[in-house]
């Protein structure tokens, strides 16, 4: 039995989670609020190795906990901020296959007697399975080791169907018949799962699914809790099921999918497909000091800044362009889509690297109304978020997504390194429109040219 | 503890969970999402558990991998959140003087 001041600690820990979560949901607080969760983990662990409960293989479980923490801790200091979002899916996706581990493992060690604890273990497996799969796919689309764009299996949607059934009955039968051949293939049954469920997700449901499998994840953990009767895991566990399952919600209800298309499009097989390539059709493409005259000679300018400038680490340029415009006397604002860069908030985070004041930084509700005094648009390095597919064309897998509304300006100039289209992969019209200016390049590059050009003006 | 008081601890959870985050802006949504995902890395107390009571080397080596994943997750998920949120220190507007020019 476990001593009380232990039980008391984790009580402790448990409520500096809660806290956390607390804390994170408003900017002012979000520092200590998580500083706070990583206290209570801190607290949890530091007791559990003095609590006097028998622990063997205590130095390979030090070893393990340095060498982890140790990884952890660098790959998080170490990863360009462009590369986050792909971190945290990995980070996610190791934390299911640790719950699934531990279940395994519990089983092992305890067997099947108890039904119910049975169930439970069944669930962190699968479920732990799937998030680990499921976010290694997402990572190597985030990090362009594979297609971004929706993987189509042929009869995809079948073998998924297939893999989900053979899933469900293997979990039942192993409650009802507990045998570790059958545990080993419902471990591989879901991994293969995870990997079905994400293949056909693309472009900008990416993050949707990341925050899905960090709720999925949670729920393992609060199971895996169940099976080994620790409170802890359960109140954690289920604390970031509910409150991830929320944001998912949240997530998708800002870039306006429906969250049923993401969960189920697997199923579906509902994709992206025809994207109608626009080929050799007639562009309007221009130099730096073109840009640079549009900008410097105009009364009211906004920048749109997008996944392009963060890759080429230009936010500092960006600024840079935007003071020298302030200075002449050209009202400037940064206009920030929900999903700028890969994830809601990411933009902000990038810019707020590059001393941008916050104040300038303007969401899409309040923007969108002002296009239509503009006299012109600087896009560097976005496209999703600008195309007018998304309020016109029903068969755009981008289609109902909030955008923000460039194309109702006076004039358009976007930095794009080529013609290819954007991470959900589809032509934007806006590109062909007699109004828009292209400059190809890499973006910093482009923006450092102009900033020189506006210089001499 | 019995099942139904465990159970009970679930259902209440669920309610927190709901409630802690129900107003949260856009902006803060990826970090809110990373320090969630930092927070289910405790299933590390869960591979110290079971690697402490395993004697089979296979639940001893597949303990030590669980044990090393979660302790992955935990640090470098609290790290990475700390790292997104410190770009929202409080700054005055005395970041309009030119300080180096960003990278």
């Amino acid at each position: 039995m476990t001593p009380t001041w232990v039980q008391l600690a984790n009580l402790l820990a448990a409520v500096l989670f809660i806290f956390a979560l607390k804390g994170l949901s408003s900017p002012k607080s979000a520092r200590n609020g998580n500083l706070l969760g990583a206290a209570g983990a801190l607290l949890a662990t530091v007791v559990l190795f003095i609590s006097g409960i028998p622990l063997a293989n205590i130095l390979l479980i030090l070893a393990a906990v340095l060498i982890g923490s140790a990884i952890g801790w660098i790959s998080a200091r170490k990863v360009q901020m462009t590369q986050m979002p792909q971190l945290v899916a990995l980070f996610n996706g190791v934390g299911g296959g640790a719950a699934a581990l531990v279940a395994v493992i519990e089983y092992l060690e305890v067997g099947g007697e108890n039904k119910i604890s049975l169930a439970a273990t069944v669930f962190t497996v699968v479920i732990g399975s799937v998030s680990f799969s499921g976010s290694i796919i997402t990572f190597l689309k985030l990090q362009e080791l594979m297609t971004s764009r929706p993987v189509i299996i042929p009869a995809g949607k079948w073998v998924t169907m297939l893999v989900a059934a053979l899933t469900v009955i293997g979990a039942v039968w192993l409650v009802i018949s507990p045998q570790v051949w059958l545990l080993a293939a419902l471990l591989v049954l879901s991994l293969i799962f995870g990997m079905l469920f994400v293949l056909p997700v693309g472009g900008a449901d990416v993050p949707i699914v990341i925050s899905l499998l960090n709720a999925f994840t949670g729920l393992s953990v609060a199971a895996s809790g169940y099976v080994l009767g620790n409170v802890l895991l359960i109140i954690a566990g289920t604390l970031v099921g509910a409150s991830g399952t929320l944001l998912t919600k949240e997530m998708a209800k800002a870039m306006g999918r429906p969250i049923t298309s993401t969960l189920f499009g697997a199923f579906n097989g509902t994709t992206a497909g025809n994207t109608s390539t626009g080929g050799d059709r007639p562009v309007r493409s221009g130099g730096p000091n073109d840009v640079a005259i549009m900008l410097g000679f105009a009364n009211k300018v906004i920048l749109v800044p997008g996944y392009g400038l963060a890759v080429a680490q230009a936010q500092g340029t960006l600024r840079e362009l935007a003071d020298l415009l302030t200075a002449r006397g050209v009202e400037v604002d940064y206009a920030i889509h929900p999903v700028a860069g890969r994830m809601p908030g990411h933009m902000n985070v990038l810019l707020a690297e590059a001393s941008v004041p916050y104040e300038q930084l303007k969401e899409m509700d309040e923007i969108n109304p002002e296009f239509a005094s503009t006299d012109v648009v600087l896009v560097v390095g976005a496209n999703d978020v600008v195309n007018p597919a998304a309020r016109t064309d029903k068969s755009a897998p981008i289609y109902g997504m909030p955008i923000l509304n460039v194309d109702q300006a006076q004039q358009v100039v976007f930095l794009k390194r080529s013609m290819r289209p954007g991470f959900a992969g589809i032509e934007n019209e806006i590109l062909y429109d007699q109004k828009t200016m292209l400059l190809f390049g890499d973006a910093k590059d482009s923006l450092n040219k102009v900033v020189s050009s506006l210089k001499n003006l | 503890m019995d099942g139904v008081a465990l159970l009970t601890i679930f259902i209440l959870s669920i309610f927190v969970g709901f409630e802690v985050v129900s107003k949260v802006s856009t902006v803060l949504h990826t970090p809110l999402m990373s320090g969630a995902n930092a927070i289910h890395g405790i299933v590390l107390i869960g591979g110290i558990t079971v690697t402490g009571s395993a004697t089979h080397p296979l639940e001893i080596t597949l303990g030590v991998i669980a044990t090393l994943l979660g302790a992955i997750n935990l640090v470098g998920g609290f790290v990475v959140t700390d790292r997104m949120l410190e770009m929202f220190k409080p700054k005055k507007p005395v970041a309009r003087s030119d300080d180096g020019g960003g990278e």
